[in-house]
């Protein structure tokens, strides 16, 4: 057991696995392998605070940079990883060059869905993941210039709130009937929908997007009501996937996310998985779930990091998200999917409120809107619900 | 720049420096002091970066806003003196600011 444990990609789930590796007292090599080429640093604010430029690039590491040296962790930046072999435990990078591991990590993460439509490509088409897509994309914002968000998740409405604090004119196309149609209730797509509004920002649901038009640069989004929009630049923010390809090429069971068990356990021996790519076992939701949030990035690595060490964690977090639009912060403790019934707390009218979302008697997930303190007191109650049996 | 004095759960004093406008949990981070998790980067979103501000630097730093109060009653082992160190910006008249770290955060 001589090799490093090496870590694939350099995110939050990479830092938080590396720091707790080394309290856990791992003494041993350690490697991280990441692409892009900055040191791990912060995503939520790239939508946020980095983007409308008051937040600068050197505020966003996750780490101060001695931390790297004096941990003794090298730091492989701007290195992509190409294949695993498994048996003889080796991961090649794209250089040629071959790592031996103990221990293997993948926190590759997730990447932005793409549109598989005419005009994708064209230039003035977004996407927003990384540093270097904030670069590309806050080059193009200028006041008054009009931006067409494709997606209406957390990342387009982020997105769609900075641009109007810029002065842009917004308009946000979301194919459901409804905006965050995936991860909340109606009552709370509708507070959401008249805060966008009330901002300027229009908004079209039920519109799908047929093509984007243009020469080399877009010019405009048309949809399937055949209307065209008229666009200087247009974001993609309709979903992430899971970077699991590394993972499935070398045979390990993959399936929308790399399967792994309660530690973190990939179906390869010393081969782990954690944050937004892994898919796990969740006894408190009674099925395999895969989370794209600081909260699974933080809580997972330290599982992964627990078991890479030989202890037996059990990963089965409340999962929460937060998501800050103008001033509304919405704070998200729980998995909603699959409610029967939902139950307003407080007045929408008001600016602050909750929804309490129940499966029967048992409570699945609590939506607070500036409304911190229901936030803490659902994870507090979530995490004492009892657990549910997974399928295997 | 403003110096800042982080004292953890064992009494172990680590003093650095801070740059006016950032904020004393990004300080923390920044030079390494351990007993900071910070896990929402400063979004007021999680309570891991609670500090305790010493008696004497307690109305310099300031009474925490509604929304702070309400993260903070929700960690551990929670004083008056207690602030979410992401909500306390530093600036020139906290110079010598002193905080305790608690046993654990969250």
């Amino acid at each position: 057991m001589n090799a490093p444990i090496v870590i694939v990609g350099a995110g939050q789930t990479a830092a938080q696995a590396a720091a707790s590796l080394r309290q856990g007292g791992f003494d041993g090599g350690l490697v991280i392998v990441g692409d892009e080429p900055h040191p791990p640093y912060q995503r939520p604010p790239l939508s946020k605070k980095h983007l409308a430029g008051s937040f600068a690039g050197e505020r966003l590491g996750l780490k101060a940079e001695t931390f790297y040296t004096e941990a003794r962790i090298d730091l492989r930046l701007g290195a992509t990883a190409r294949a695993i072999d498994p048996r003889e435990r080796r991961l090649g990078l794209a250089d040629g060059t071959r790592l031996a591991y103990s221990r293997l990590l993948l926190a590759t993460g997730s990447r932005p869905r793409a549109l598989a439509l005419p005009g994708a490509g064209l230039g003035g088409v977004h996407r927003l993941r990384t540093r270097a897509d904030v670069a590309r994309f806050q080059g193009e914002l200028r006041p008054g210039a009009r931006l067409a968000i494709v997606g209406g998740g957390y990342i387009g409405l982020e997105v769609a709130a900075t641009a109007r604090e810029l002065g842009l004119a917004v308009t946000v196309i979301e194919a459901a009937d409804r905006l965050l149609s995936r991860v909340v209730s109606p009552v709370v797509s509708r507070f959401f929908h008249d805060l966008h509004l009330t901002h300027g920002v229009a908004i079209r649901t039920g519109a799908g997007v047929e093509a984007l038009e243009g020469d080399e640069r877009v010019t405009g989004v048309r949809l399937s009501t055949g209307e065209t929009l008229g666009a200087d630049m247009v974001l993609v923010a309709t979903g992430g996937l899971p970077n699991a390809e590394l993972a499935a090429e070398a045979g390990l069971a993959v399936e929308d996310g790399i399967l792994v068990d309660e530690a973190c356990r990939t179906s390869a021996p010393g081969i782990f998985a954690a944050g937004d790519v892994a898919r796990f076992p969740s006894r408190r939701y009674g099925r395999r779930i895969r989370l794209e949030s600081v909260q699974n990035a933080v809580d997972g690595a330290k599982a992964a990091a627990a078991a890479m060490l030989g202890e037996s964690p059990l990963y089965d977090p409340v999962p929460w998200f937060w998501s800050d639009q103008y001033d509304a912060k919405l704070q998200i403790a729980g998995l909603s999917t699959g409610y029967t019934h939902a139950e307003v707390e407080g007045d929408p009218a008001s600016g602050s409120f909750a929804v309490a979302y129940r499966d029967g008697g048992r409570l699945l997930a609590v939506d607070a809107v500036n409304w911190p303190r229901r936030h803490m007191e659902a994870r507090r109650a979530l995490a004492e619900e009892p657990p549910i049996a997974v399928a295997p | 720049m403003v110096k800042i004095t982080f004292v953890d759960a064992g009494g172990t004093a680590r003093t650095v420096e801070g740059e006016v406008g950032s904020t004393v949990m990004e300080t923390a981070i920044r030079n390494g002091v351990p007993g900071i998790d910070a896990e929402c980067g400063g979004a007021c979103a999680c309570a891991t970066c609670h500090v305790y501000v010493d008696e004497a630097w307690r109305e310099a730093a300031g009474e925490p806003e509604p929304m702070e109060e309400d993260m903070l009653d929700f960690a551990f082992d929670v004083r008056p003196t207690s602030r979410l160190s992401c909500q306390i910006r530093v600036k020139e008249t906290l110079d010598g600011l002193t905080v305790t770290t608690p046993a654990k955060q969250g």
